[in-house]
């Protein structure tokens, strides 16, 4: 009866208790939730575009990441830095389409999945060539990115709201709204759409697969960079972020490989579901149920919903 | 280039490689260097490399090796993985090494039994298994200067002065932020016992690898649990994100604590929020000592070392220097022992069990001052020194207490207990057979 007591009434009373905890575990919750729903989205454009799962989306996120800060400590002003930075990863993507998947075209896919592992490795390693080991820091003020925290007195008690992440779920949420409406509005969108619905059908009507390749491993070379941003000026650049990344496999198998709205849901469910189950059951199994709290999420809606909250119902012809 | 000739050409250069590659000859003695230089705990494994790497670098450029004979360094990359490192030990016991440093409990503590088949000493500074402090026990294992034990003893301690007195911790409650890994959960049973004698009350915060991060929640939980202290057991990008996750969470910097791995870059990553964090150490920090000077100009300057000019005296660098002057302490007083230049591991290993480091012997070395003494022998593989309490002051480490003698009665009781049950648990265990030097 006690463990009964435990589970199912003892953390509801005590988010009754102390509702200012709850606000900042919500809140802390939603952050992660779109900084897990942006390194998703990265998954999903190419997903949608070539049916790969890309598995170096993690180590883009630190090499991009990387870039940024690397150009900077050599010199070069802050925001030519940032534009660099994109130039880069919009050379990554032309050699990835050339180099990786051009020649692999019309393979299976896992073949094209081991080749994003190849990718991830062969990153890895320039990026400690290149940059060294050591984690850096992200050049937050350079940015002008926001600092501070404002402290606000609520349920009779205090939430803290970190300036940084009020502006990491503003950003975030800015470049969703953007993709959005650039798949959805615009004329590469549509082609990209039409590439996602079938290949065939839409090299018949002169839409070149690999320029689409390209638009979208550049398009998730940006997300990368954003969410290395954001997660950089949060806790450091190293390469133990890329493992961060991996949270987004849960993220993608709630929300769907293939939509934009699922991989924000469920970055959200997953953010605050893995921050409310640590917080308020954790200290049951003494602590640590973050670490695969996502994975059993994703998990029970496997189970129900192979597909994802939003993805397409496959139905194949045995 | 047709491509017979092409091939002739890259099995010439193979060859001449071959020829280049070290040579373990009578004149020299092998070192390999377990190194991380690579992954997510780069940011502490790569000064420690450098300073361990550039000391006894130095002595071959300097003094042409030690005793006359030259140290042939090797560096085996291990990424702070387990089976990196076994892999590492394995490739490099066919070629003597006189020591091996595995720089991770997790590496360690596969290659304590494997050590005394192989003849191989450990030297796992300040880390690993903590009841390898036995001499009697592990004859091949050495730990110097202090085990985890001892260090958190030291904390704890500090923490209860602070407080006025050991007595006054009843009641209180010590939160434990630790890497959930083997090193992370090593203190936690004289912890646990702590809380018992003294009455406080430990609350844990498990750090996963893969989350050193993302530690937003144990922070929150930190909120919720109100601990009136909390002590870090951290390494690599874990101690970085954890000083800024406490500045951010509003933790007062002046009650937490950590065990001796923490960086400069780790306290600098908290920017002004950090001022007040206080971790241990027993050694300097900076570069004015005549050894460290030496290796400026004898490594660093001719551009032999791997670390950047200004890094070369900050504390995890000087760290390295500290492991490297035991190796090179150890090999010294084996020739000594021996009369033998070209030493093996079963001298070093008779080496370390008397080392003497006493304040003479490190003025000798161009250390003086550097650290305090250390006197090792057959039953005592560790020394349980003492070590002092430093503050972060927003911009570098500054010393804040006198040495704080580790609580030796409730370690000793530990160590003995853990040395007897490991023994156990590891069915025919050999009983030591070494024969113990007279000054031992």
């Amino acid at each position: 009866m006690d463990i009964l007591y435990k589970v199912f009434i003892e953390p509801f009373v005590f988010m009754g208790e102390a509702p200012d905890l709850l606000i900042q575990t919500l809140w802390e919750g939603l952050v992660s939730g779109v900084l897990y729903a942006l390194i998703a989205l990265g998954f999903v454009l190419i997903f949608k575009a070539s049916g790969v799962f890309n598995f170096a989306q993690g180590i883009m996120v630190v090499f991009s990441a990387l870039t940024l800060v690397g150009l900077y400590e050599k010199g070069v002003p802050a925001f030519l830095a940032l534009i660099l930075a994109v130039l880069v990863m919009l050379v990554l993507a032309i050699v990835v389409e050339r180099v990786v998947l051009r020649p692999l075209v019309n393979q299976p896919d896992i073949i094209l999945f081991m080749a994003t592992f190849g990718l991830t490795y062969f990153l890895i390693g320039f990026g400690e060539l290149i940059f060294g080991g050591n984690p850096k820091e992200m050049i937050t003020d350079a940015l002008f990115l926001p600092q501070g925290t404002t402290e606000l007195d609520m349920l009779g008690g205090m939430v803290r709201f970190q300036h940084l992440d009020i502006a990491a779920a503003v950003i975030a949420s800015i470049m969703i709204a953007l993709l959005a409406v650039f798949f959805s509005k615009t004329r590469v969108g549509r082609a990209l759409r039409a590439v996602a619905d079938s290949h065939k059908a839409a090299l018949s009507v002169g839409i070149s697969l690999n320029q689409i390749w390209v638009i979208v491993w550049f398009a998730a070379g940006i997300v990368a960079l954003v969410a290395g941003i954001m997660w950089g000026a949060r806790s450091g650049v190293s390469f133990s972020l890329q493992v961060i990344a991996l949270k987004a496999l849960p993220v993608l198998i709630l929300g769907g490989f293939t939509s934009i709205p699922g991989a924000i849901i469920g970055g959200l469910i997953i953010g605050i579901g893995e921050k409310l189950g640590e917080f308020y059951w954790g200290p049951l199994v003494g602590g640590g149920v973050e670490t695969w709290l996502a994975y059993v999420i994703a998990l029970l809606f496997l189970l129900y919903r192979p597909q994802g909250l939003f993805g397409e119902k496959i139905i194949e012809r045995i | 280039m047709s491509f017979h000739k092409l091939s002739l050409k890259l099995v010439a250069a193979t060859l001449l490689a071959g020829t280049a590659l070290p040579a373990f000859a009578q004149d020299s003695v092998y070192v390999p260097l377990f190194t991380y230089r690579t992954g997510p705990f780069a940011g502490s494994g790569t000064p420690i490399a450098d300073g361990m790497h550039d000391y006894l670098r130095m002595l071959n450029e300097r003094d042409g090796g030690i005793g006359g004979v030259k140290l042939v360094l090797e560096e085996c990359e291990t990424g702070y993985d387990t089976k990196k490192g076994v892999e590492c030990y394995e490739s490099v016991k066919g070629k003597n090494p006189v020591v091996v440093n595995p720089w991770s409990t997790g590496i360690t503590l596969p290659l304590i039994p494997r050590a005394s088949v192989d003849k191989i000493p450990i030297l796992s500074m300040a880390y690993g298994l903590s009841a390898s402090a036995r001499g009697d026990i592990f004859p091949w294992v050495f730990n110097p200067p202090a085990t985890y034990w001892d260090g958190l003893s030291m904390i704890v301690k500090y923490i209860g002065e602070k407080e006025g007195g050991l007595d006054k911790l009843k009641g209180k409650k010590i939160g434990f932020l630790h890497l959930d890994a083997s090193f992370g959960k090593e203190p936690l049973p004289l912890l646990q016992e702590l809380a018992k004698q003294y009455g406080f009350e430990v609350a844990l915060y498990p750090v996963a690898a893969q989350d050193m991060q993302n530690q937003s929640s144990q922070w929150l939980s930190a909120r919720r649990d109100r601990p009136d202290y909390m002590i870090m057991w951290g390494w690599g990008s874990m101690n970085g994100a954890a000083i800024k996750e406490a500045v951010r969470s509003g933790y007062p910097m002046d009650k937490f604590y950590s065990v001796w791995w923490p960086g400069e870059d780790d306290a600098r990553s908290g920017g002004a929020g950090a001022k007040g964090f206080k971790m241990l150490n027993w050694h300097a920090v900076g570069a004015n000592f005549p050894a460290i000077q030496d290796i400026q100009k004898h490594v660093v300057d001719k551009g032999l070392s791997k670390a950047p000019k200004d890094k070369v005296g900050e504390l995890l660098y000087n760290r390295g220097v500290y492991n490297s002057l035991l190796i090179a302490e150890g090999i010294a007083t084996a020739q000594k022992l021996t009369g033998k230049k070209a030493v093996t591991g079963e001298d070093v290993r008779r080496g370390m069990e008397n080392i003497k480091l006493d304040p003479a012997r490190l003025k000798e070395l161009g250390l003086e001052g550097f650290t305090d003494q250390l006197v090792l022998s057959c039953a005592d593989h560790n020394g349980h020194r003492a070590a002092f309490m430093q503050e972060w002051d927003g911009t570098k480490w500054v010393k804040i207490s006198n040495p704080i003698e580790p609580m030796t009665e409730q370690v000793r009781g530990q160590l003995e207990a853990a040395a007897k049950d490991y023994s156990e648990k590891n069915a025919g265990w050999p009983k030591r057979t070494e024969a113990c030097d007279k000054a031992s």
